[in-house]
């Protein structure tokens, strides 16, 4: 299949590559949570901007989909902007900046608030796949760990966090066991969306591509973020009202707006917020 | 008053603009062309095309002038269109006793068969900045020619090994892993890793090398040989099932001789740290070869205790285009992660005061 950039294929990869991550797919699906080694291409995007869920996508991507990228939950961020471009010159897709059209959503660090449905895919980009790597930087050993499904070190360093601190110190990348049975990275979204990924009905991929590994949750899959008895898991909120829309319960940008301590609560979804400023409008209207 | 940040696309267009003029410079002044850093800018060719792990001095030149000269944004340039590339097959390996030579230096005897030759070297320059240079279009003396010369020089190694005194390498028909196509997996076998080392950065191969010299998983390391110049490529097309020379790179070659492994059973040896890189790269090969012998370390049954000798971290920080991804991938926006950790912080903060006021 042609392209709109002439001499290369649909969405820039080669057919035989988009199988081979297509394998990797299948296989992370399979297991959920597991790390699945691919054999990363070199992108015509640096390593650690995405090249990962870039594979992911085109590896999935067909010429019906309608894509949303988004980089800290808005669509206009310059990297957002840049892959969404790449796939336009590249695939020709369709793009758009509303989650509820989107058959694939290309993330970095945010879930969109707006819940995502069976017919679609959310592809997650990864610096780092491995959640043990901060406590043990060696890769042979970590897969031993996963193997095992020994993750004391995990438990440790969280109970070590309430020992000193009187709490959990993960803000955002804050590890997941999915099934029951793998420790996982959620790539590095805040925790307050750790609880969007539990029983998703959408497939969920996450592609690393300087690391190389891809893995998955199928849809409807436990998520369940590490957590004590006696020091339940919590979603970490600014607790203010967006200024622009009013939503209290959407994740919040902090804005400064002067030197003097001035400052502003905005939704990070940019396009949730529009939707509610719109309907809100509408109301008033009416 | 907030201003919704809109406008990106724009702002990444008139970057884009800009960068393209930067590049140019001062339009008054010739252009650079392609063949003119093919050129003349041979080395940083040589080290692209290393580094992007392609050989192709037309297309290391262009991304040299693509990327004003950024040899790490040149190398990732060559690196990504490398990828899109079709892959009929593997070559036969080179023989590089058969090497058409430019430079050929041992360290290890006076004299030896095929002689020293010096060739094209900085060595033993004085580097005292050249004004005459800055003066364009002055005329330039040809170099004195020697007769080249004849026939298939040994390498120094190889006279070693015929005497029992170097470890000889055990051929191995299976097919070498390929990074580019497989991920890295431990233990790495020492074809994958020294394909890892061979389009590693050159810093990092210098530094790490120069760390084993200093102490940290030191062997003792003498030049054997280093040698430079030209081989030819054949390829053995399944359908033809006989070789035919596809034409030539450029390569160099570094041998180093280590002391030796051995026991009351095994009579002592020589070891090799191998050192082998697209185009003219003494430097890279010198440090590849260092790196080499100090990650045998585990197979020869020395100490693991230095970085060099650390097969993770080595193979794993060598590659400069995922190293440069990821350090600078820095600048993309955080906020969303920094605005949770500056939530938790005050959270922290809050009760621990409200535990120092109880």
């Amino acid at each position: 299949m042609t392209a709109p950039e002439t001499g290369y294929t649909f969405a820039y990869l080669d057919d035989a590559t988009k199988r081979m991550i297509r394998r990797a797919i299948l296989k992370a699906v399979a297991i959920p949570g597991h790390q699945i080694p691919f054999g990363a291409r070199e992108m015509p995007l640096p390593y650690g901007w995405g090249t990962g869920g870039i594979q992911v996508t085109a590896s999935i991507l067909g010429p019906d989909d309608v894509l949303k990228v988004i980089d800290q939950g808005s669509d206009d961020t310059t990297n957002a902007i840049s892959i969404r471009r790449f796939f336009t010159r590249v695939a020709g897709v369709a793009t758009t900046e509303r989650t509820a059209d989107a058959t694939i959503v290309q993330t970095r660090h945010r879930i969109p608030e707006r819940a995502l449905r069976e017919d679609q895919v959310i592809v997650y980009q990864v610096p780092q796949p491995e959640p043990l790597s901060k406590l043990e930087p060696r890769r042979a050993e970590t897969e031993r760990l996963h193997a095992l499904a020994d993750y004391g070190l995990m438990h440790v360093r969280l109970y070590e966090d309430i020992a000193r601190l009187g709490h959990i110190a993960k803000a955002y990348d804050y590890p997941v066991m999915v099934n029951g049975r793998y420790l996982m990275s959620p790539s590095p979204i805040p925790a307050f969306d750790n609880p969007k990924m539990d029983r998703m009905p959408a497939l969920q991929l996450f592609g690393a591509g300087r690391e190389k590994r891809i893995y998955a949750i199928p849809p409807y899959t436990s998520v369940r973020s590490l957590d004590f008895e006696d020091h339940p898991f919590r979603p970490i909120r600014a607790p203010h009202a967006c200024e622009l829309c009013g939503s209290t319960d959407s994740y919040l940008d902090e804005v400064l707006t002067d030197d003097a301590g001035g400052r502003m609560f905005v939704c990070s979804d940019t396009d949730y917020c529009g939707e509610r400023q719109a309907g809100a409008n509408k109301a008033a209207a009416e | 008053m907030y201003v919704a940040v809109k406008g990106g696309g724009r702002a990444i267009s008139a970057a884009h603009a800009w960068l393209d003029e930067t590049r140019r410079g001062d339009p008054s002044l010739p252009e650079l062309g392609v063949a003119q850093i093919e050129q003349q800018m041979g080395l940083a060719v040589d080290r692209v095309m290393a580094e992007g792990s392609c050989h192709d001095r037309f297309l290391a030149a262009l991304a040299i002038k693509q990327s004003k000269g950024d040899l790490i944004e040149a190398a990732f340039l060559l690196r990504a269109y490398r990828t899109t590339l079709v892959r009929f097959g593997a070559s036969d390996p080179i023989e590089t006793a058969a090497m058409r030579l430019r430079r050929r230096i041992s360290a290890t005897y006076k004299d030896l068969p095929g002689g020293q030759v010096l060739g094209p070297t900085f060595d033993y320059t004085h580097r005292l900045l050249d004004f005459a240079l800055a003066a364009e279009g002055a005329p330039r003396e040809a170099a004195p020619e020697a007769g080249a010369p004849v026939g298939e020089v040994p390498r120094v190694t190889e006279l070693l090994a015929r005497e029992g005194l170097m470890q000889r390498e055990v051929p191995d028909d299976a097919e070498p892993g390929d990074l580019t196509r497989q991920p890295l997996a431990f233990p790495a076998a020492r074809p994958v890793r020294l394909q890892n080392l061979a389009r590693g950065d050159e810093g990092f191969l210098l530094a790490l090398g120069y760390s084993t010299q200093r102490g940290y998983g030191g062997n003792h390391p003498f030049v054997g040989e280093i040698r430079v110049g030209h081989v030819a490529v054949d390829f053995t097309p399944p359908e033809l099932g006989f070789a035919i020379d596809i034409g030539d790179i450029a390569i160099t070659e570094c041998q180093m001789v280590n002391q030796f492994a051995g026991s009351r059973t095994e009579p002592a040896q020589f070891t090799r740290g191998y050192g082998l890189v697209f185009g003219h790269g003494e430097r890279r090969a010198m440090g590849m070869a260092l790196v080499d012998r100090a990650l045998r370390a585990q197979e020869l049954g020395e100490d693991v205790t230095a970085p060099a000798q650390d097969a993770e971290f080595v193979l794993y920080h060598s590659d400069n285009i995922e190293a440069t991804g990821f350090v600078e991938h820095l600048k993309l926006p955080h906020y969303v992660d920094f605005q949770s950790e500056l939530e938790n912080l005050r959270t922290i903060r809050r009760s621990a005061m409200q535990d120092l006021a109880e």
